[in-house]
């Protein structure tokens, strides 16, 4: 087994076409083992495809890469027993019962003392009340759990995790994460997506994916300021064309609501302010510098870029027009 | 460790398997309900040897040869006469009405012309509503007047009935030529059942893994293609035998249907059958991509097995170009395997040919459904 550096994957300009659509554009990305990577982007711009591709469901159009030191496209079986898939939609049998479900998957990894290994992870993930209960009649954040167990079952190196916390409960959600980091602290590499800010601030890497590219990639602190964004926060007790009105100023960038104010961001720091200056002029409006947040600079991300899959034709034309 | 097929990886998909199996309580009621259903519609009902049938007669002949034939349908089994002496209009009304299954007319100076060696013609008119019920009755009626006159015909007459028929029987009504006897229906209900629950039901559970999206979870295992596809046709091979034990028990004491042959020849062609079947079904699961789509494609091909296989019109009557679509279905065969083994008490050398073809069939249906399986979600 030929390990590659201390990458958990390493995959350089993956793609994949459906068609003639491009969902995943030619993405390179970098998984340091023993991180918790988070993989955020807007809906459908193909964190899913990625993720498939990466575990060999997916054929990539083109590309290549490793994942735990195997070849994504001629190491499939061996990547599969290695790495725990949990999908975004609930995959188990809802036919089943919990613990079938759970035994169902140990025996098809061939864990050896599977009895003991079942026990072990229904006390563990707190299904042990359930386990007779057919997963199909679990609430959404029990069976996201019960996925959770199963992908974990057979002590996998790498977990790709498709939101596993959508609609899981704060409570859940926050032992969820305490769980993430207490596994990759004793090793497991852990790639996660999620739409949740307070979820990628927990990441000790981060990648954004918009329409299929991959925009930024690093540590939170640092995307930040890769960014290069200057960020006001802007209070006003009359409040209601703010927003319009500072968008429409020069050197703003973005402006986005921030608990009761409003957060305004500009990459050219001297026209921001010089603009702010003359708005606070004018009266009732407050003006302080303000710390730009993850969630500025995704949003502001997702603003920079254009939605090319929501119409298939203008995306041919413009592939056309690019060869 | 390149063997296609791991044991604790199969046990696992077949156990998973018989657990859904067991849950699924439509699908279960399916599999044994509706082997039954059609025993009992195809073999008791529709065509159940008729027995008993109202007749009525118009008599315009009253001498000893008409009794005769009276009296001789008075004692088979096939008639019971209501009324031996109508007017032609009375016969007509009760025939309408559905009194009478037939009405027989004696004409006029009947046993004279006969005597004469004139063939007279007796004319049947028989309500072909039900024609299974009318053909089978009159065949009997000629042969049951064919005796009359050879008992009532003797001395001068007696040369008559030596070369044809004194007379002949005409008949107006239209009605399917063919005679079907429980004998040669309940074996050919196997083989239709096994068609129809095989394919249909293998078909919708492997469609069921894609449209539930549980095959994203399996195909992230280990779990290799060949262990999926036989982990799904172990547990139908066992309901297979189940329904076959059913259809043969039922032959047996419900039918009186005779069985000739050896059974363990019969169960091990079955075999062959049924994985024949299965393999269309999963072959039809790797196209459909959802259960409509799956069950629509399992009519599709139970449709041509039941009218072109010799099951509902004799295969040899069909033409040609049905012939050929038939010899390639597996159930014709199938169907000359079970009737030859039953009936004919056929060994093993009359039944291979039609194995072989079955087997052909099978290489080619699990070749395609083995090369259909995907082992990525594209
Ligand atoms: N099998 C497929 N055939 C055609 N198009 C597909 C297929 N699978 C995904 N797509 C398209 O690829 C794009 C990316 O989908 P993907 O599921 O990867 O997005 P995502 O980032 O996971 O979105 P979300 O946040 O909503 O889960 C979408 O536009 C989707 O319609
Ligand atoms: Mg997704």
């Amino acid at each position: 087994m030929k390990e590659d550096g201390d990458a958990a994957i390493e995959v350089r300009g993956l793609t994949k076409r459906f068609g003639d659509k491009t969902v995943v554009d030619d993405v390179s990305l970098r998984v340091p083992r023993g991180s918790v990577f988070g993989f955020l982007g807007p809906n459908g711009s193909g964190k899913t495809t990625c993720l498939r591709m990466i575990c060999g469901l997916l054929e990539p159009t083109a590309g290549d890469g490793t994942c735990l030191g195997f070849d994504i496209l001629s190491q499939r079986r061996e990547i599969k027993r290695e790495v725990g898939y949990m999908t975004q939609k609930f995959s188990l049998y809802e036919d089943l019962t919990v613990a079938e479900n759970l035994a169902f998957v140990a025996r098809v990894y061939e864990m050896p003392d599977a009895r003991h290994l079942l026990q072990q992870t229904l006390e563990r993930f707190d299904l042990a009340g359930r386990q007779r209960q057919l997963a199909g009649s679990l609430s959404g954040g029990w069976k996201q759990r019960l996925s959770l167990a199963a992908c974990m079952l057979h002590q996998p190196r790498l977990l790709l995790l498709d939101e596993p916390t959508a609609g899981v409960d704060p409570k859940a959600r926050r032992d969820f994460w305490e769980e993430i980091h207490q596994l990759a602290a004793e090793g497991l590499t852990v790639l996660v997506t999620t739409h949740y800010m307070d979820e990628a601030e927990r990441c000790t890497h981060l990648a954004y994916l918009a329409y299929g590219k991959l925009l930024v990639q690093g540590d939170p602190t640092s995307l930040v300021q890769q960014s290069g964004l200057t960020t006001f926060n802007v209070t006003a007790r009359e409040s209601a064309d703010l927003a319009v009105r500072l968008r429409a100023l020069p050197g703003v960038d973005l402006v986005a609501a921030f608990g009761k104010g409003l957060h305004v961001c500009g990459r050219d720091a001297v026209a921001l302010r010089a603009a702010l200056d003359a708005v606070a002029h004018e009266g009732e409006v407050e003006v302080r510098p303000g710390r730009t947040s993850l969630e500025d600079v995704f949003i502001y991300l997702m603003g920079q870029t254009p939605d090319n899959f929501a119409n298939p034709s203008s995306a041919s034309i413009e592939k056309g027009g690019a060869s | 460790m390149r063997a296609p097929i791991h044991i604790t990886r199969l046990l696992a998909m077949v156990g998973k398997e018989f657990v859904q199996m067991r849950r699924d309580r439509l699908t279960f009621a399916m599999m044994a309900g509706i082997p039954m259903m059609q025993l009992l519609l195809f073999g008791f009902a529709i065509n159940q040897d008729p027995k008993h049938l109202p007749m009525g007669v118009v008599n315009g002949d009253s001498g000893p040869l008409t009794r005769a034939m009276v009296a001789g349908m008075q004692v088979s089994d096939y008639f019971r006469v209501v009324d031996a002496d109508l007017s032609a209009s009375e016969a007509t009304e009760q025939l309408a009405r559905g009194e009478l299954q037939f009405v027989l007319h004696v004409p006029p100076d009947f046993e004279r012309d006969v005597r004469r060696g004139r063939h007279p013609a007796l004319l049947v008119e028989a309500d072909a509503s039900d024609p299974s019920a009318t053909s089978r009755g009159l065949s009997a009626l000629s042969e049951i007047g064919r005796r009359a006159a050879r008992e009532v015909l003797k001395g001068p007459a007696a040369p008559l009935q030596q070369t044809a028929p004194p007379f002949s029987v005409t008949v107006h009504a239209l009605y399917n030529p063919e005679a079907h006897t429980a004998y040669n229906i309940v074996p050919g209900l196997m083989g239709v059942i096994l068609t129809m629950t095989m394919v249909m039901i293998t078909a919708l559970a492997m469609t069921r893994e894609r449209e539930r999206g549980t095959l994203e979870m399996l195909l992230s295992t280990p779990v290799r293609p060949l262990e999926v596809l036989v982990g799904k046709i172990v547990p139908y091979i066992v309901v297979a035998y189940i329904q076959i034990g059913l259809i043969l028990v039922a032959a047996r004491l419900i039918f009186k249907v005779p069985f000739e042959g050896s059974l363990p020849l019969l169960l091990g062609a079955a075999l062959v059958f049924v994985l024949a079947n299965l393999g269309v079904g999963v072959t039809f699961s790797t196209i459909a991509r959802n259960q409509l789509q799956a069950v629509q494609m399992a009519f599709f091909f139970f449709l041509p097995s039941i009218l072109l296989s010799g099951f509902m019109f004799p295969f040899r009557g069909m033409p040609d170009w049905a012939q050929a679509i038939g010899s390639v279905l597996p159930i014709t065969h199938f169907l000359r395997v079970v009737r030859g083994i039953m009936l004919k008490g056929a060994g093993w050398l009359e039944v291979a040919p039609e194995v072989a073809k079955m087997a052909l069939f099978l290489v080619g249906s699990l070749t395609a459904a083995v090369a259909r399986y995907r082992r990525t979600l594209d």
